[in-house]
């Protein structure tokens, strides 16, 4: 009976979850309770993926209504791949969140700050769950205003100021992204994506299709935060209050990449090329600035965290590479590095969470020598450093080899020996990190600090040894990648 | 001219509202142009659903032309999205209009530069 409903199970229970975060008014009792729904989210996304590999396509309609009447959620492997990563990263920051917030946040605010975090989650879910234009544009606005409030919820000042200015780029990317929808419902008739696909097919060649491709691409490279259009990010990731940064960092970025995927491959069809616009030739073009201007901009920086922001913009660069690709080893290669990065800086941010925790400071010059008396914290951040350069033995490595296939594949081998070269650029920041973290003289604030405390390393070491496991042995996610990816270019789910 | 002139009007809303977004400075200001353009994808899904002469979707006799009454159900959800958009992006200036004693962008760029250079901020100084 249950089972049935498990896609729209999915979001109800963040939802019903945040609800009851709100009228709980208690910081304890909204913990309680965003942990878990949140572990009651990820059991139903592990249910899902099982049975999606089991059966295909899971096919959900809400209220029992017909799809041209109603709204269908359509779980896919594509689908499967996504919720299961969002849901289980929301989980572990769920676990990280209860002292990192206690610190960070006034008390009155606590049970507020879960209240958005679950909307944030369930708003994310949703867009990876729903198979309707329209409603994916409600799920990511429920999603966005819950970020903007999560990052205003910084305790500096300027935390105001990054909220608002994401606040406007992204209702800039979001209003884009559904005039396009509403270019294609004109069109077509239809807002579910199915429908839309199959009518689609007799207007090929339509100028409103060509001008709707155009708004929903650059709508959503503005959520996703494409380079150039990624201005909004560092500050973003910055200011936030750090459980809410491992949240964002991890999965908001990588469900808009794959709300472009599904536009992209399923909606306009595997030949990526609509009309006039070559979105393929652009999209390279912008991946491969993205891989190589933020991570110079990174080098520079003297906030860890600003650090880590930048390279987020570069290391979406090379999944939204892997979808320019647009074959089966370049997309696997793009959709292992959405999985891999989420995992990678979920435990880096984790780690640098966990190190403003105890000193107080993200800031490079002061933590220098705090390897001597935070190892674990900071062993963490320098494997998921590793893993950012992409050293064998680390996910990274996996995710970049299948990258470089993908590129040879395609007759691009230039673009395999950038993809080489712009790592260096990740050896360079990373290098800067680890040099002061571990080889310098501990400071005044490094002497003092104690390790952090097991709430804080446990999730970030699932994280980390997640990282490793998957450079070793990455036979599931390369599986799991894979098949999203045949789905994406037409193959049977 | 004319016989496009709801879509021109749309356009321009549209245009004119992104604009001022770019070309402001004061965040208020930015907000309204924000929620001009939001307003023009109002008219751009309501428009096409529009029949002249056309009813209310009523099913009986009498009643064949009527008018698409799913724009107007969109439009709805999205008017209140761009109601909650406007009403936290308002929130927001009023918190930093106390914290940084300005709502002008330019000031506050300085504001942020200068928080930027100060030495260590503790984590008593929140």
């Amino acid at each position: 009976m249950i089972a049935s409903h498990l896609p729209v199970l999915l979001i109800i229970v963040p939802l019903l979850g945040a609800v009851l975060a709100a009228l709980s008014r208690h910081g304890f009792v909204a913990w309680l309770v965003a942990l878990l729904a949140s572990a009651a989210t990820m059991a139903v996304a592990f249910a899902l993926l099982w049975r999606v590999q089991a059966e295909g396509l899971i096919s959900y309609r809400i209220g029992g209504w017909a799809p041209e009447l109603g709204i269908e959620y359509r779980i896919d492997a594509v689908s499967a791949f996504i919720v299961v990563l969002v849901s289980a990263i929301a989980f572990l920051t769920m676990i990280y969140a209860r002292r990192s917030v206690l610190a960070e946040i006034s008390a009155e605010r606590v049970a507020w700050f879960y209240t958005m975090l679950l909307l944030c989650v369930a708003g994310l879910l949703g867009i990876a769950a729903t198979g309707d234009a329209f409603n994916a544009f409600v799920f990511l606005e429920v999603s966005s205003l819950a970020t903007y409030t999560l990052i205003a919820l910084g305790r500096d000042r300027r935390a105001l100021v990054a909220a608002y200015q994401y606040l406007i780029v992204g209702t800039i990317g979001a209003t884009l992204y559904v005039i396009g929808v509403g270019l294609i419902y004109l069109s077509t008739g239809t807002l579910n994506i199915g429908l839309i696909v199959e009518r689609l097919a007799s207007l090929q060649g339509s100028r409103a299709l060509t001008v709707a491709e155009a708004f929903i691409v650059v709508g959503i490279a503005l959520k996703l935060a494409l380079f150039p259009l990624h201005a909004w990010l560092p500050n973003a990731y910055a200011y936030a209050p750090s459980a809410a940064t491992v949240l964002l960092a991890s999965t908001a970025t990588k469900v808009a990449v794959y709300l472009l995927a599904r536009y992209l491959f399923t909606v306009f069809g595997g030949d990526i090329d609509v009309g006039a616009i070559p979105i393929s030739a652009i999209l390279i073009g912008l991946s491969v600035a993205a891989m190589f201007i933020p991570s110079a901009a990174a080098i520079f920086q003297n906030d860890v965290k600003r650090i880590l922001a930048l390279s987020s913009v570069g290391q979406i660069g090379y999944i939204t590479l892997g979808l320019a690709l647009a074959n089966q080893t370049g997309l696997t290669g793009g959709l292992l590095h959405l999985f891999n990065h989420a995992l990678m800086k979920g435990a880096a941010f984790m780690a640098i969470g966990a190190v403003v925790y105890r000193a107080g400071t993200a800031r490079l010059d002061d933590l220098s020598g705090i390897g001597r008396t935070m190892p674990w914290t900071v062993a963490a951040l320098t494997i998921a450093g590793l893993a950012l350069i992409g050293v064998p033995g680390t996910s990274g490595f996996v995710s970049k080899y299948y990258l470089i296939l993908g590129a040879l594949e395609a007759g691009l081998g230039w673009l395999a020996i950038l993809i080489v070269a712009s790592s260096l650029l990740a050896v360079l920041y990373v290098g800067r990190i680890v040099e002061v973290v571990w080889f310098r003289e501990p400071a005044a604030v490094a002497r003092e600090c104690r390790e952090a405390p097991l709430e804080l390393l446990l999730p970030m070491w699932i994280l980390a040894g997640a990282t490793i496991w998957f450079g070793i042995d990455a036979e599931w996610p390369v599986g799991l990648a894979a098949s999203a990816a045949r789905v994406l270019l037409g193959g049977a789910p | 001219m004319t016989a496009h002139f709801s879509q021109s009007a749309t356009i321009l809303l549209m245009v004119a509202g992104l604009y001022i977004v770019i070309a402001r400075g004061n965040m208020v200001k930015k907000l309204i142009g924000l929620s001009m353009f939001q307003s023009s994808v109002y008219l751009l899904y309501i428009l096409p659903g529009k029949l002249i002469g056309g009813t209310a979707p009523i099913l009986g006799a009498g009643y064949s032309v009527y008018a698409n009454p799913l724009p107007h159900v969109l439009i709805l959800t999205a008017i209140v999205v761009g109601v909650a958009t406007l009403a936290l992006g308002l929130t927001l200036v009023v918190r930093i209009k106390e914290a940084f004693g300005t709502i002008e962008e330019d000031e506050i760029a300085g504001d942020m530069r200068s928080d930027g250079s100060k030495p260590g901020r503790g984590r008593k100084s929140a």
